[in-house]
């Protein structure tokens, strides 16, 4: 690791007034840290912002506001996410490990770099570590790629299973930026695509900090289903993932859906038309498959990671499928 | 002797010639060449900073001062002495590093001791009392829960918190609640038999 000055953040302005160029936040550390340690992030000074944000989880009439620095475990555990968000808790169940749980944070989560293998060795080249160097997983091994709105410049995917659970639930991220005023993001709209830009992963201004994620209440704590495929049964990245949640009337017609996937592209990815597709049709296992297939015409494959078109289709046909089997009311 | 091999002998005692009175004369600059080195290296690389820290490691208080890039991990065995605490990947991958932070267990190779500032630390060589070992590591023996013994350390602090969670419901509960601990001896099962042993 190249050597680091250290400071611990007394306020939220001293933060603010803390980070520059060559100065990062650390909250949890579980990725910052490793990055470091690959000299892939070379920070001059790290500010810490552990004690200046929040980590509590506040409900109010509308829905709920996740502090920044709310650990990943505590979330999960939480027991009005748990009831009236589980799609959160089971998204980030299914990622880490307990341990990495109990030390990641929430904005952290969001911030994550992407575990592209290109990315991650400074031997290769890499648009996003070393712009300009060219895209390494391009012509190379793409197996883990993304295969919806990839670049020439870049087609590394979103690691996060929780991102994928907030797009859904139309969640949005409340920031504070280095001149002090707060600001609101869509959820949809905090991670990018990489186009000519693969360096930056998502539209927050620069210096800006995260002070908490606020999820609209909603009733999708009834069918709802995190499906994650990996490599192995547990602690690995997704290949592909699919958070589904329905909300149905009393004769099964879908009143409104909600379809995202991780793995899959750059950003944490919404299935719009597929939802559009399902709203006000049969929970039915033939419209499934046609959301499924709706989903899987739009992606457009690499050469080595076609797989993960099937893999996905069979993913949102079992996700929704599985939507039905969760009957908790 | 054809002609092109009689070339390369030439070279080769040129070579040994050149080769050999540079080293001579490196031999005779060792110093200004090691003090170049480090002037390049910390031109380079900037200088190491050495800030404060204090934490409670074992119910003891301990007041340092470490290397800013320094992980808890560091500190406890360089440091402190305390080499029950394994490295591993030191990357976060294989749990050989688990301690508890404040009653939770954690990565110390991903927790930079400057983070740990006012925590309470427990490590593997916190659990026993005297001599009598903490039943969870009563258990590792009696099920045999370990072969070479590398990842015990952090399997065995991971198996304590997975305890006090209350994640022993099913061998398959437990199993996915000790998936950020491997064992390349693959001593799983001995180790599900330890934990459900201690739950019940």
């Amino acid at each position: 690791m190249k050597p680091f000055d250290y400071h611990i953040a007394s306020s939220l302005e001293s933060a603010l007034s803390l980070r520059n160029e060559s100065a990062s936040y650390i909250a949890g550390g579980t990725n910052e840290v490793d990055l470091m340690k690959k000299h892939i992030h070379q920070p001059d000074a790290l500010v810490d912002v552990n004690g200046v944000l929040s980590a509590e989880i506040r409900p109010d009439n509308n829905g709920i506001e996740i502090g920044a620095v709310v650990k990943n475990s505590i979330l999960a555990e939480d027991r009005e996410i748990a009831e009236k968000y589980p799609l959160i808790s089971e998204a980030i169940l299914a990622g880490a490990s307990p341990q990495i749980r109990n030390m990641a944070t929430t904005a952290g989560n969001l911030m994550q770099r992407t575990r592209c293998p290109y990315f991650y060795d400074t031997a290769l080249p890499c648009n996003k570590r070393s712009p300009g160097s060219g895209c390494g997983a391009a012509k190379g091994d793409n197996s883990h790629a993304a295969i919806i709105g990839a670049s020439s410049e870049c087609v590394a995917v979103h690691p996060s299973d929780l991102c994928v659970a907030l797009v859904a639930l139309d969640a949005e991220v409340r920031i504070t930026e280095k001149d002090g005023s707060e600001k609101s993001i869509p959820f949809t709209d905090f991670h990018r695509l990489p186009g000519a830009r693969p360096q930056l992963d998502t539209n927050l201004p620069e210096g800006s900090l995260i002070t908490s994620v606020y999820v609209p209440g909603n009733e999708f704590y009834e069918h709802y289903a995190y499906l994650k495929i990996r490599e192995r049964s547990e602690y690995a990245f997704a290949l592909v993932s699919v958070a589904a949640a329905l909300v149905l009337d009393e004769n099964n017609i879908i009143k409104n859906a909600r379809l995202a996937s991780g793995g899959v592209a750059h950003k944490p990815w919404r299935w719009e038309e597929a939802e559009a597709f399902l709203t006000d049709r049969k929970a039915s296992r033939s419209n499934f498959e046609e959301a499924a297939e709706i989903c899987v015409d739009q992606t457009e494959p690499m050469e080595h990671n076609a797989y993960k078109v099937t893999l996905l289709r069979g993913a949102i046909e079992t996700a929704l499928v599985h939507c039905m089997d969760f009957k908790k009311g | 002797m054809g002609p092109r091999e009689d070339k390369i002998n030439n070279i080769g005692r040129r070579f040994f010639l050149k080769a050999s009175s540079a080293a001579t004369a490196l031999a005779f600059i060792p110093r200004s060449v090691k003090a170049f080195y480090i002037d390049v290296k910390t031109r380079i690389l900037g200088r190491k900073k050495v800030l404060p820290t204090s934490f409670i490691v074992n119910g003891r208080n301990y007041d340092l001062e470490v290397d800013s890039r320094s992980t808890l991990l560091d500190i406890l065995r360089e440091q402190l002495g305390l080499t029950g605490t394994k490295k591993g990947c030191d990357h976060g991958q294989c749990g050989a590093c688990t301690v508890h932070v404040d009653g939770r267990r954690v990565l110390s190779c991903l927790t930079l001791a400057l983070m740990a500032k006012g925590k309470e630390v427990t490590t593997i060589e916190g659990l026993a009392e005297g001599e009598e070992l903490h039943p969870m590591q009563q258990a590792f023996l009696e099920n045999d829960g370990f072969q070479c013994g590398y990842c015990t350390p952090g399997q065995i602090m991971s198996a304590v918190a997975c305890v006090n969670e209350g994640h022993t419901g099913s061998t398959e509960e437990i199993k996915t609640y000790m998936s950020g601990n491997l064992c390349r001896c693959g001593a799983y099962n001995g180790i599900t038999k330890a934990i459900q042993k201690v739950a019940q």
